[in-house]
């Protein structure tokens, strides 16, 4: 494993984290949760259903608040930051895959990649540049200018991969992002995915269903309530 | 269809509450406009013949000539014929009531015929001291007989335009009354006990001999003889009438009235007719979104088991429902606005055609029912095309997980080529002859353009959105890079937009070239310093020669004129011709259109063969008057007067805005050689160089007595004629305001519904770091955007239907030509205003898909 990013200051660090589910009597989702991710790392997040992993994904991309800890990325504490600072904050620092693509069918591959960088005001020949050489990174160059409907469900998600990482972002969260692929595009997409993340040296935290998925990250954490245990070797 | 499988079609509509309550509420809202025109309509008309019923009685046949009356000869001649049982002769005088604006119809009778024709209209004395005055009491010259109705309203003080309040005219038993310019007084002394409206009746020697009308008769109603019918007599009696009567049914005088009011009806109820249509475009717009939004569950549906009919019969009920409870709610608000316009406005809307009925409001089943099923056929056919749409979807593609949500939209590439060709039709209607007085060809030219702004939507999209592109702000440009790609968007939307527009902008147009006319025509028509009569034309005021004589030795009176209005009777079917009697001098006060002052030179070829053409008067014809005899400069113009068919030649066409079933105006002199008549009605005066006109008035009021006169300076008269013009105009502005409405919750309903479709969309911006603020931006911008479409090709279709409504309608409807008058601020205030109101409704309906966590967005699958 090459694990040069143990060498660097961790991308994102948690601490102490604690989330509990409204109800009689609260249910604690995890408490006291410890994780530290580096850049160039990809630390993948297993767990059953209900256990909390898109919750806490939720959780580190500022989108649900923690009822306790402290989370870090790149450096800047992200509790306590309002929802517009949160939201400035995710146009530089964070990059995200979902299941469902959420590729805009009105915009160009190279429009639906260059989103990014238009929301921070980058400019247009530049970010036009960056997106297609990104849309060629991920095998689609040629396809910069088509419509997104012509794309298949793999060729979706490598579009959202680019979109992803355009704008050199320090974290990247994705949620089964092969969720809705079959398990040849599943692996090709992931290989990508990984493979970005690490040239870009963002942090990436992946939850994942899968533990053929989840094998191919640098850890495999296992979320319970206790909080996170790594579970790479077994895995 | 099992009833649960019903329950979850109707469910869907309580799902999107806003959405089915503003698609039901503007059904409802052309449902009770539409309604409501015509049960006021209805009312007046119902309310009118039955008076007209009473005072007719059991008459078979009437007798009726000019509105000023005409020579008694006849009734002996038709009285002594076989076919008349019985011939009652009346004398009716809009009394004019010294110091009040209001009059008092009067009925002369000869008592002992009234007995066995009109008994309804019977005086009955009250009791007196001496039994013989009691008995004869009807046959006294100076006795009247008031109905209740006017009993109470004669007592009571009256207030007047200026605010101040005129004396009862009943006072201690007599009522004062005036003929010319005097006053005089009547005694009560009686009741007319059946009488329902407002009316006195007299003996018609007494009549006559007060109201100077001595050897006159308004009407004489026939009873005839056993075995003969009305169509016989009919016939057998035309050719003993003079020219100028008509021998008719009672029941005439309501449809003449009916013919009057139809074509401010029409075009009423045509704007109903459109706020329905902008309903249909809402209810199409907001079940197509759903049916986009529900694709998937179609397509469960679908592959559990139902049949494709199945699926499109429970969307059809859906829009029926929303149809059903929209016409429902129509029904109530139509007769409550119907009430309403009784209460404020009175029967005529505003328009004059009903003054003085006082109608009541009545349930009419098949009205009702009629309206009903508009408001269900509105729903349903708003809801074919979506029904359709979703009826054929593949079950297995849209299950599919990742199937965008536009796949739905129809994707309309619209070619510029329907839309053109609709136009193309649309001109072609415009040739149309009207049918019945009503330009049904130019209404069908006016719903063929709108179609075809509607059509031509996406044209207009493709043209003007490269010019947008410039905008740097993301909001800016995602809203415009949606739009470009999917014009079926605006189309749903913008349709209710182009359709409030296009009525909205034409109708400001045409108003305001309107206006603008009649404001230019008053001014011409009015060149005096000041205008003096005695009461309006069929009333019992009037000038006489003695009365000008006082007038011109006023000091600073320079000139007098002076106009006789009389109303004609030309056929059994037109309604009452204008005769006006004026001196013509150098085109004094005369909007001439063709024509000149001067008699024409030459007459036309066919008249020319006529013996004594060459010597013939001239006359001065209204627009109206060419349009419907088909006559023009130099042809000749036959008017019956004085009780013979007199000729003139056609010297000229004028601007005629207040008489549109036709006038024609005559010098005076030939008036009075060729009938003897030397009342007058108005008289004209020009001042003195340094006379004041508010010093003449007073010395005029002096000299006749206030009560006598009316006095205003051309300048009141134009104010009031314009009061009167908006007036007629108000009920036209609140349907603007409404189909402005309706169009703006087009926006509002296919806002709501595309915001629940693309909240994976709004949740997806949101991870990448737009803020809440962000969203709202770009779905205010993308309805402005959609309205700005909707606004452009609005303005141009509204544009394209003033045209229509100035050139075919007024001109087939009213017979009125006007000057093209745009009123250039207002239409870009209204267009701005609603492109802001556009993107502050759109961003409002989408609030709800903004509040929605973006992490379940994102999670959302449907």
């Amino acid at each position: 494993m090459d694990c040069h990013f143990l060498l660097l200051p961790p991308m994102l660090t948690a601490h102490a984290l604690r989330k509990t589910l409204p109800g009689t009597p609260p249910r604690v989702l995890f408490d006291t949760l410890e994780l530290q991710v580096g850049a160039g790392e990809c630390v993948a997040i297993v767990g059953e259903s209900g256990s909390g992993k898109s919750t806490l994904l939720n959780c580190l991309a500022g989108l649900e608040p923690v009822d306790g800890g402290r989370i870090e990325v790149g450096g800047q504490r992200i509790e306590g930051l309002d929802e517009d600072a949160m939201a400035r904050l995710r146009r530089s620092a964070y990059g995200f895959v979902f299941q469902a693509f959420h590729i805009l069918p009105h915009l160009s591959l190279a429009q639906n990649v260059a989103l990014p960088l238009w929301l921070l005001k980058t400019d247009d020949k530049e970010a036009d540049a960056r997106a297609r050489t990104m849309l060629t990174r991920v095998g689609l160059g040629t396809r910069a200018d088509d419509p997104p409907h012509e794309l298949s469900g793999g060729e979706m998600q490598r579009v959202a991969i680019a979109r992803a990482l355009v704008h050199r972002p320090r974290l990247v969260l994705a949620d089964e992002p092969t969720g809705n692929l079959d398990p040849v595009r599943a692996s090709d997409v992931l290989d990508l995915l990984l493979e970005q993340i690490r040239d870009s040296e963002a942090a990436g935290v992946l939850v994942t269903h899968s533990r053929v998925a989840a094998r191919r990250a640098d850890r495999v954490l296992e979320l319970g309530v206790q909080g996170l245990v790594d579970i790479t070797e077994r895995a | 269809m099992s009833a649960t499988l019903h329950r979850l079609f109707l469910a869907s509509l309580l799902r999107r509450r806003l959405a089915t309550a503003l698609s039901l509420f503007a059904i409802a809202l052309g449902v009770a406009l539409g309604l409501a025109v015509q049960l006021i309509h209805s009312a007046a008309i119902d309310e009118f013949g039955r008076g007209m019923r009473l005072i007719a009685g059991e008459a078979d046949l009437q007798l009726v000539g000019a509105r000023d009356g005409f020579d008694e000869a006849i009734y002996p001649v038709l009285a002594a014929r076989a076919e008349v049982a019985e011939a009652s002769p009346v004398l009716v005088i809009q009394a004019r009531l010294p110091g009040r604006e209001d009059a008092l119809e009067i009925h002369g009778v000869d008592l002992f015929r009234l007995a066995r024709v009109q008994p309804m209209l019977l005086p009955r004395a009250a009791a007196a001291a001496d039994a013989a005055d009691t008995r004869f009491a009807a046959l006294q010259p100076d006795n009247i007989f008031l109905s209740d109705e006017a009993r109470a309203h004669l007592s009571e003080s009256q207030q007047l335009e200026s605010g101040e309040f005129a004396a009862p005219a009943l006072r201690g038993g007599e009522l004062v009354l005036q003929s010319g310019v005097r006053s005089f007084a009547l005694r009560v002394a009686g009741e007319v006990p059946a009488a329902s409206a407002s009316l006195a009746v007299m003996d018609i020697a007494g009549a006559q001999q007060h109201f100077d009308r001595i050897g006159v008769l308004s009407r004489i109603d026939l009873k005839l003889a056993a075995g003969v019918s009305a169509q016989m007599a009919r016939q057998s009696l035309a050719t003993l009438l003079p020219p100028g009567l008509s021998l008719r049914v009672p029941e005439a005088a309501a449809s003449e009235l009916s013919t009057l009011s139809r074509a401010y009806r029409v075009n009423l109820t045509m704007l109903a007719a459109i706020a329905l249509l902008t309903g249909g475009f809402l209810v199409f717009s907001t079940q197509l979104l759903s049916v986009v939004r529900r694709r998937r569950e179609f397509a469960l549906l679908r592959a559990l088991g139902m049949e494709r009919r199945q699926l499109l019969r429970g969307l059809l009920a859906e829009g029926a429902a929303v149809g059903l409870a929209g016409g429902l709610l129509g029904v109530a608000l139509g007769h409550g606005l119907a009430a309403a316009a009784f209460k404020f406005v009175g029967g005529d809307l505003g328009a004059g055609f009903f003054r003085g009925t006082q109608p009541q409001l009545q349930f009419d089943a098949m009205l009702v029912v009629g309206y009903l099923l508009l408001g269900i056929a509105a729903g349903v056919i708003g809801t074919w095309l979506p029904a359709r749409e979703a009826s054929r979807v593949a079950p297995a593609r849209a299950l599919k997980a990742g199937e965008g949500e536009y796949a739905g939209l129809p994707q309309v590439r619209g070619g510029w080529r329907p839309g053109v060709g609709l136009l193309v039709i649309a001109g072609l209607a415009c040739i149309l002859p009207p049918l019945n007085d009503i330009p049904i060809g130019g209404y069908g030219a006016v719903a063929l353009t709108l179609a075809a702004a509607v059509l031509l939507l996406p044209t207009i999209a493709r043209g003007v959105l490269p010019v947008l592109r410039r905008g740097r702000a993301l909001s800016w440009r995602l809203a415009h890079a949606r739009l470009s790609a999917t014009p079926g968007q605006a189309v749903v939307a913008g349709a209710g937009v182009v359709a409030s527009v296009a009525l909205a902008a034409a109708m400001a147009i045409m108003v305001s070239s309107f206006r603008v006319s009649v404001d230019d025509w008053l001014a011409q028509v009015l060149p005096a310093d000041l205008y003096v009569r005695a009461s309006v034309s069929s009333g019992s005021g009037y000038l006489d020669g003695d009365a000008l004589a006082r007038i011109a030795a006023v000091p600073g009176v320079a000139t007098v004129d002076t106009t006789r209005q009389v109303n004609l009777r030309i056929s059994d079917e037109e309604p009452l011709f204008t005769v006006l009697a004026r001196p013509v001098r150098g085109n004094w006060g005369l909007p001439l259109i063709a024509g000149s002052s001067e008699r024409p030179a030459r007459v036309n070829a066919a008249d020319a063969a006529g013996e004594i053409d060459a010597d013939l008067p001239p006359a001065w014809i209204s627009e109206a008057t060419a349009d419907r005899r088909q006559i023009g400069v130099g042809d000749r113009l036959t008017l019956p007067l004085g009780g013979q068919l007199r000729h003139f030649i056609v010297a000229g066409i004028w601007r005629d805005y207040a008489r549109q079933h036709g006038a024609a105006l005559i010098e005076s002199a030939d008036y009075v050689a060729l009938t003897g008549d030397q009342r007058i009605n108005d008289a004209a005066i020009s001042l003195a160089p340094g006379s004041d006109a508010a010093t003449v008035a007073a010395a005029l009021r002096a000299d006749f007595g206030a009560e006598h006169l009316s006095i205003a300076l051309p300048g009141e008269i134009r104010a009031l004629s314009l009061q009167i013009f908006d007036r007629t105009f108000l009920i036209t502005y609140l349907m603007e305001a409404v189909t402005v409405m309706i169009g703006l919750f087009g926006i509002a309903t296919t806002f709501a519904a595309l915001a629940t479709t693309r909240e994976g969309e709004f949740g997806m911006l949101r991870h990448l770091g737009f803020t809440r603020a962000d969203i709202g931006r770009l779905i205010a911008i993308e309805g402005a955007l959609t309205a700005s479409l909707g606004v452009i090709a609005g303005l141009l279709a509204g544009a394209a239907i003033a045209w229509i409504l100035i050139e075919i309608v007024n001109r087939q409807s009213f017979h009125w030509s006007m000057d093209l008058a745009v009123p250039w601020g207002a239409l870009a205030l209204f267009a701005s205003s609603l492109i802001v109101l556009a993107a502050l409704v759109a961003r409002l309906a989408g609030a709800r898909a903004m509040q929605r966590s973006a992490a379940l967005a994102v999670k959302a699958d449907w």
